[in-house]
């Protein structure tokens, strides 16, 4: 395949940045499209450019890492995938393909398509947690029977991989998904259901100290998430909000 | 210097409890005096952190990824095993201490292996009191499942994502310490040196991967934490960053570095299909529980497979060859890793393998799919003489069992496989080896300590399923907190450690003279150009099976490569910035001398044991041939300023609890 590629290039968070044009060709359809810019970068590189930065790591679809607004959409035009697991034959020969970093207020571009996350993580730094201590005396497992539907529901909350799609697909930037994929896991649980007032209070408050918006119930969040968490996750967490704060 | 493993005396059901009765204390209030430093935060590293913080250390945490809940750690799949008998069916610590030293072909510690059973329990309790989502019945009580390579269901499991729920406990864990500010997180920073002030690990020196700051950062210990090195193959399950740079510095700095040429195999990997590939992807063993392994019997046939004349469906029954079925009866598909992994290759060198590079084998689950289904129709008073309604109901089934699997093969290979058999082959997984450690973890340079799959003690030659996320957890959760407070006892009047001294000078000079080379250097090719040929070494002449003539080749063929990668790679950017390309040559000069080393102690180890099989010792069916009588012992690596002249220590491997016998799956 030979494609045109449009990639937003900027140097560091303070450069202006701008969409730069490249061609490429050789591109197999089993290819992915990360190994697609590997091929790209060992090309820039070889010629002594500057290659273009993207984040990755474990590459089968888990870790969260990677991002990429390609055409348009999170992770691309696939469903139910992360960038990494998304493949060339989902393009076709001679297209022209647009990529962007995942932006957000929230999400400062480090350099070129890679974004600065850590807001998520200062989120769960607020509560994302059982406050438990880990050094090995908590009673036997079994001791602290769970309901099937409630432990499989949590389960799903839990599969939330943090790579900020939610975010990026939202017209607010809102990061209710993300944060309140967390709060469900907790709630559903009886180990979370002790601190649950304060933990949906502090995450909501760090979440908007974060700068992340609103929720206004579009529901990109939930099309364009690899994991497909439910916007269940989020009335779940509305609910959790409001009695926590009429207490 | 010779080894002392420190393996406490006495019984091996007592050792463990009787020596954490007799280790020093350290007070609370003198906790807050004391720093250490955890480079790698997945499962141990990240177990580690939250644990030694929740104690009262200071702790400060690394890794080279935006988050601690991007570590590798996360990818794991199937499960992690605990001795805790829920099931019913005869299971004890004694039982998982058998399997695991079995398992790893009597090539692990009896003392550790042991110590790990025990508090497999404890792991599945504090991991629940945490908020782990881990399976349950519908009684409410935990779900558990069977594994490769042994008798009882002991693999507690959350799906098929296991490892990610897991690194979420520890991650959650870490983020209540970092909120309290006893931890504090260094993202997207790398260790590259290990700092030794008057014999003692005191700290290290890190650049943050954001803006190329080269850092200090002192400490009264340090815990290498960073995983594996699967990826000196290029090719492997690992993710793209991991990397053995922590631990090889540790290593030249003076840490004795065991068994490099324990990797495990793993069976059931999604075959490479070009030389553009990146990373290959595994489908969990679990399959093995229902997919039947063949190829075709005839070679006229595997080779109109291959040249897409002929579809796998339309292989008569009699033409197929269930090869592990015929030579391991008694197990079958569910051979350990290693039999499996090496009866696929040899049936793909002998000429039947199933893909453009004939290099893969299927793994069929139309046996499976008929047996499910027929038995719903029975259960649901159907007529199990549809077949059609036959495939439907079975492949429910199966769908159920294993769908997110069957699903990310399908977006991977684009083939269906509830309808044409999954083409699978093995594919580099896990390090059994790697820093050698004493019974207390600590590495052969005092205060620095290795913890998880960074180290070498308890896997031996090979790993079981389900053992890996045991093995973090124990050692990041319940061991190093009691044996690193034993070493820091003494530390409590020692006070803040500069970060002027002359030592920090010279790792930071150390570390900057390697930038700058990569920085200046007006080479021809990048980075992953040496990568890939040193994978291809790797996997062609030190893979899954090794002879004296390759293993010479091999290492003269890697430092060839190495000489012609510090005079020709190319490294664009700046050094002062996010500079990715820098990282991986970083990281890469280090494979380059990882994996001569790896040749050597595959060379010197003239037997075949778990995942290291040397063609020479085999016997006429192809079998490994291990020899206990010199093999005995871990194989510990002194540096000596080149991985050739690397000189052999010997640790005796002393089995006194489990007599060692021939394992056989036949």
């Amino acid at each position: 395949m030979n494609l045109t590629l449009k990639i937003w290039r900027q140097k560091n968070a303070k450069d202006k940045g701008q969409m730069v044009d490249y061609k490429i060709g050789g591109i197999e359809p089993d290819m992915s499209f990360l190994e697609m810019l590997d091929v790209l970068n060992n090309e820039l590189v070889e010629k002594g450019d500057d290659p273009v930065a993207f984040d990755h790591d474990c590459r089968e679809g888990i870790c969260g890492m990677c991002s990429l607004f390609i055409n348009g959409e999170a992770h691309g035009p696939d469903r139910g995938v992360t960038t990494c697991q998304l493949h060339m034959r989902k393009f076709k020969d001679g297209d022209t393909i647009y990529i962007e970093p995942f932006r957000a207020k929230a999400f400062p571009v480090i350099k070129d398509l890679v974004v600065d996350r850590s807001s998520f993580d200062r989120i769960q730094h607020a509560g994302g947690f059982v406050s438990v201590n880990t050094s090995g005396n908590t009673q036997d497992a079994n001791a602290l029977p769970i309901r099937k539907d409630n432990a499989d529901k949590a389960f799903d909350a839990a599969t939330c991989i943090g790579c900020g799609a939610c975010v990026a697909s939202c017209k607010n930037s809102s990061a209710m998904l993300f944060v309140s994929a967390k709060v469900s896991q907790f709630a559903l649980l009886p180990q979370g259901r002790v601190e649950a007032t304060e933990r949906v209070l502090n995450m909501v408050e760090a979440m908007d100290n974060e700068g992340f918006g609103n929720c206004t119930n579009t529901g990109a969040c939930e099309v364009e998430c690899p994991k497909g968490i439910s916007l269940e996750n989020i009335a779940r967490m509305n609910r959790e909000y409001l009695s926590a704060s009429i207490k | 210097m010779a080894l002392d493993n420190k393996i406490p005396q006495g019984p091996i059901s007592s050792k463990w409890t009787d020596y954490k009765d007799h280790i020093k204390l350290v007070n609370p209030a003198n906790k807050r005096n004391i720093d250490v430093i955890i480079v790698g935060t997945g499962l141990a590293g990240g177990s580690a952190a939250a644990t030694l913080a929740e104690l009262g250390y200071n702790v400060k945490a690394f890794c080279y990824q935006d988050s601690p809940r991007r570590a590798h750690s996360i990818a794991a799949q199937g499960g992690i095993n605990a001795a805790k008998n829920y099931s019913g069916d005869g299971d004890s610590i004694y039982r998982l201490f058998y399997d695991t030293v079995k398992g790893g072909d009597y090539r692990a510690r009896e003392a550790n292996v042991h110590r790990l059973a025990e508090v497999s329990v404890n792991i599945i309790d504090q991991c629940v009191a945490q908020g782990v989502p881990l399976a349950r019945e519908y009684g409410g009580l935990l779900d558990n499942r069977s594994f490769g390579g042994t008798q009882v269901s002991r693999t507690f499991y959350a799906k098929g994502q296991t490892g990610q729920q897991l690194l979420l406990g520890a991650y959650s864990a870490m983020n209540r310490q970092i909120g309290r500010g006893k931890i504090k997180m260094y993202n997207r920073h790398e260790m590259l040196d290990l700092v030794i002030v008057n014999g003692k690990a005191r700290g290290i020196i890190a650049r943050n991967l954001v803006t190329g700051e080269i850092e200090r950062h002192s400490a009264h210990a340090v815990v290498i934490a960073t995983g594996g090195y699967g990826n000196v193959f290029f090719l492997s399950t690992n993710a793209m960053g991991s990397n053995v740079t922590a631990a090889w510095k540790a290593h030249k700095r003076g840490a004795y570095f065991a068994n490099p040429c324990y990797t495990q195999i793993h069976p059931t990997c999604i075959p490479v299909t070009g030389d553009h590939q990146s990373k290959l992807t595994l489908m969990s063993e679990s399959l093995r529980n229902d997919g039947r392994i063949w190829v075709p019997k005839k070679l006229e046939d595997a080779q109109a497979i291959r040249e897409g004349k002929l579809k796998p469906t339309q292989i008569a029954e009699e033409d197929r060859d269930y090869y592990l079925e015929r030579r391991y009866p008694s197990f079958g598909n569910l051979v350990p890793r290693d039999v499996a992994s090496r009866a696929a290759k040899e049936r793909c060198d002998a000429g039947f393998g199933v893909n453009a590079t004939g290099e893969a084998v299927y793994l069929d689950f139309a046996a499976a799919i008929e047996r499910y289904g027929k038995e719903q129709a029975r259960i649901h008073n159907l007529d199990e003489n549809d077949a059609k309604l036959v495939y439907d109901l079975g492949q429910k089934v199966v769908e159920n069992k294993y769908g997110n699997l069957f699903q990310m093969y399908y977006k991977i290979v684009d083939e269906d496989p509830y309808k044409t058999p999954m083409m699978i082959y093995p594919a580099v997984h896990y390090t059994m080896g790697g820093v050698w450690v004493d019974y207390n973890l600590m590495t052969t340079v005092e205060g620095c300590y290795c913890i998880g799959e960074a180290n070498f003690s308890d896997h031996g030659a090979n790993r079981l399923g389900a053992s890996a996320l045991m093995q973090g957890l124990a050692d990041g959760y319940f061991v190093l907190p009691y044996t690193i407070g034993d070493y820091l006892a003494d530390d409590i009047r020692t006070g803040h450690i500069s970060t002027d001294l002359p030592e920090f000078v010279e790792a930071e000079n150390n570390v900057r003279s390697m930038i700058d080379h990569f920085m200046n250097n007006k080479g021809t090719h990048s980075v992953d150009y040496f990568h890939k040929k040193l994978g291809k070494i790797m996997w062609n002449k030190v893979g899954m099976a090794r002879n004296e003539k390759g293993l010479n080749e091999a290492m003269d063929e890697i430092a060839a490569l190495r000489e012609d990668f510090y005079k020709n790679v190319k490294v664009s950017g700046i050094a002062e910035s996010f500079n990715q390309e820098l990282e991986k040559a970083l990281r890469v000069a280090d494979f380059l001398e990882l994996g001569e080393l790896f040749a050597k102690d595959a060379l010197h180890r003239e037997e075949s044991c778990g995942g290291h099989f040397r063609e020479e010792h085999q016997s006429a069916e192809g079998e490994a041939e291990r020899d206990d009588e010199n093999f005995s012992y871990v194989a510990a690596w002194e540096y000596k300023g080149n991985p050739r002249e690397a000189v052999l220590h010997k640790e005796p491997l002393v089995y006194e609890n489990i007599k060692m016998v021939t394992r056989s799956y036949k």
